[in-house]
């Protein structure tokens, strides 16, 4: 889409908003200096931030087992996957940048609580199978809500997903493979694997959001090509995947009610406890504030850091407007970013 | 191309390995989302270098898991706590500005460790070049990172001198490496408006240190937290 914003609101926004409307409906995308409704950024600007959030806070349940991986392998393989996930951070918090929110605004509000992630990451991981049954079930299902997102009518946005999906279903892989080879290692390690997806696999079917009945902004981001399908959708999806992927594993889902419903060709599910839900969205989950503190923790103790970077650019700026040049420079050639902060 | 000698592919493979260790413990602590992304890439390439070393003397996780305490031949300066982010920048620069003169200098001979070096020295320049932008940014920054970047380099000098003492197996002119260091060092420090550190860069208390498997007190607490989940399941695959 061309349209550009107009310079000052003098024009007709009726006018902006009727081609806006026929642009999302078209599948055309909307960039960063296209006219949209305020409604449109807000709503953009909240969903990509808690994703951002979830990501960056997404990062801890599985960092708390890279120093004890139980092969050189394994270590290398997790330390690449809680990069990853900071990298996807970084591109989500850009995608919100060209909305016109800082980053700096987003962490705020992440630690300030006014924004929230994913309730998921408020479950702690406990043993080390629980960083396949993450990779497995909780990259799996981010996959399910996200891959209709590269096809989001706001282009910035899509195009992170379309990088995020690809090293997400690589997560989920190389989760299920970590399973796997505890299934079928001894019995403890099975019985570790086993355990671990009995308390993960209730947690990631409430990722989808609460049920249909229940969503709040839903159906508008429906229209405006935000969202494609409905919580309850993308939830049964998972849950068909899942099914035959826990018998190649040899493991069980810890659901009596789990049936294949021939005559909607779907497995039917038993009912997903949301009142456990609705408790750690309010803050009661095991690890709420253990994840948010340290999250400002670390915020808190690296602003001398991220202070001093700025103080340095800041002189570097000085110095290059004098005329100064450094007698040696030991970072030529060097091709990092000047300001970090 | 000639075997490898064992003794020294391990006093590199342990220093990579326990460096990428520490590293791997900023993982979601980091000032900054891209030093997440450079931490973490850091501990990676040393991972990767730890890995090709140790399968050059044996199995790598027998060699990383099974081994106690006085079997490693690490630097103590790799073991150290992370400490704060000057006390970690401060370290990569003393580390990778040894790691880079020594692999370029290994990179000439015909063993299995010069095919390594040779490869990794393009991702320890990187390393090198991280650890001094930092060094500039928090030496020249304000006037608490001066303070602590200046604290950081003068706790960690002490471990700095065990880097130089010959390693069994290679052949390198440790005298011309120390010389280089540290002329780079002092460079990068000076222009930072940091002070090179005055005082010694041994104790005697380390009876050469390391590399001779006389390790310090962190480093079997280090150990403890690697390797209780591989010792617990003995014969296991993962
Ligand atoms: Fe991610
Ligand atoms: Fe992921």
């Amino acid at each position: 889409m061309t349209t550009m914003a107009p310079d000052a609101g003098t024009q007709d926004d009726v006018a902006y908003e009727a081609q806006f409307n026929a642009a999302v409906t078209a599948e055309e995308r909307i960039e960063p200096r296209d006219w949209m409704p305020d409604a449109y950024r807000a709503s953009l600007v909240r969903q990509i931030a808690q994703h951002a959030h979830s990501e960056i806070i997404g990062m801890q349940p599985e960092a708390n087992w890279i120093t004890r991986a139980p092969s050189l392998r394994r270590k290398a393989i997790l330390m690449a996957k809680v990069q990853d996930e900071a990298g996807h951070g970084l591109y989500l918090y850009s995608a919100a940048e060209t909305l016109g929110t800082s980053r700096d605004e987003l962490l705020d509000r992440l630690h300030s609580g006014r924004q929230k992630y994913s309730s998921i990451f408020n479950y702690p991981t406990l043993t080390w199978a629980d960083v396949g049954a993450i990779g497995w079930l909780v990259d799996g299902a981010a996959i399910t809500n996200q891959v209709p997102l590269c096809r989001c009518s706001y282009g910035p946005y899509a195009r992170a997903m379309v990088r995020i999906c690809k090293e997400e279903s690589f997560h989920q892989r190389q989760g299920y493979e970590l399973l796997l080879a505890l299934s079928q290692g001894t019995e403890a390690q099975h019985a570790m694997a086993q355990d671990a997806v009995n308390r993960w696999w209730w947690p990631s079917l409430m990722m989808f959001g609460p049920p249909d009945d229940e969503s709040a902004h839903s159906a508008q981001s429906m229209a405006w090509r935000i969202k494609r399908h409905s919580n309850d959708e993308l939830r049964q999806r998972f849950v068909d995947i899942c099914v035959p992927q826990a018998d190649s594993l040899g493991l069980t889902l810890p659901d009596p009610d789990l049936t294949w419903d021939e005559e909607r060709g779907h497995y039917a599910f038993g009912p997903i406890d949301w009142d456990e839900f609705r408790e750690v969205l309010r803050g009661n989950g095991p690890c709420n504030e253990q994840r948010i503190n340290q999250r400002r923790t670390a915020h808190e103790e690296g602003a001398w850091v991220r202070e001093a970077a700025t103080a340095y650019a800041t002189k570097q700026a000085e110095r290059s407007r004098h005329g100064y040049r450094a007698p040696h420079d030991p970072q030529q050639g060097d091709t990092q970013e000047e300001d970090i902060a | 191309m000639n075997p490898a000698p064992a003794s020294a592919a391990l006093a590199l493979g342990d220093d990579a390995l326990l460096l990428s260790h520490r590293l791997g413990e900023w993982a979601g602590h980091a000032p900054v989302l891209e030093e997440e992304l450079a931490l973490a890439n850091i501990a990676l390439d040393l991972l990767g270098q730890a890995r090709v070393l140790l399968s050059l003397v044996g199995d790598e996780d027998e060699l990383a898991y099974l081994r106690e305490e006085r079997a490693f031949r690490n630097l103590q300066l790799v073991e150290q706590p992370r400490g704060d982010f000057a006390h970690t920048i401060a370290r990569q620069l003393y580390f990778s500005s040894y790691q880079r003169l020594l692999y370029e200098e290994l990179a000439q001979g015909d063993t299995a460790i010069a095919e390594l070096a040779s490869k990794a020295v393009k991702e320890v320049d990187y390393h090198r070049d991280h650890a001094e932008h930092w060094t500039l940014r928090l030496g020249d920054g304000t006037a608490e990172s001066h303070q602590r970047m200046q604290q950081a380099l003068d706790a960690l000098w002490r471990y700095t001198g065990e880097a130089f003492e010959p390693i069994e197996g290679l052949t390198v002119n440790w005298a011309t490496l120390r010389a280089r260091w540290t002329d780079r060092i002092t460079t990068v420090l000076r222009q930072a408006t940091l002070t090179v550190p005055s005082g010694p860069q041994s104790g005697s208390w380390a009876a050469g240190g390391g590399r001779q498997g006389v390790q310090t007190e962190p480093f079997g607490r280090m150990l403890a937290e690697m390797q209780h989940l591989h010792r617990s399941h003995p014969g296991a695959t993962w």
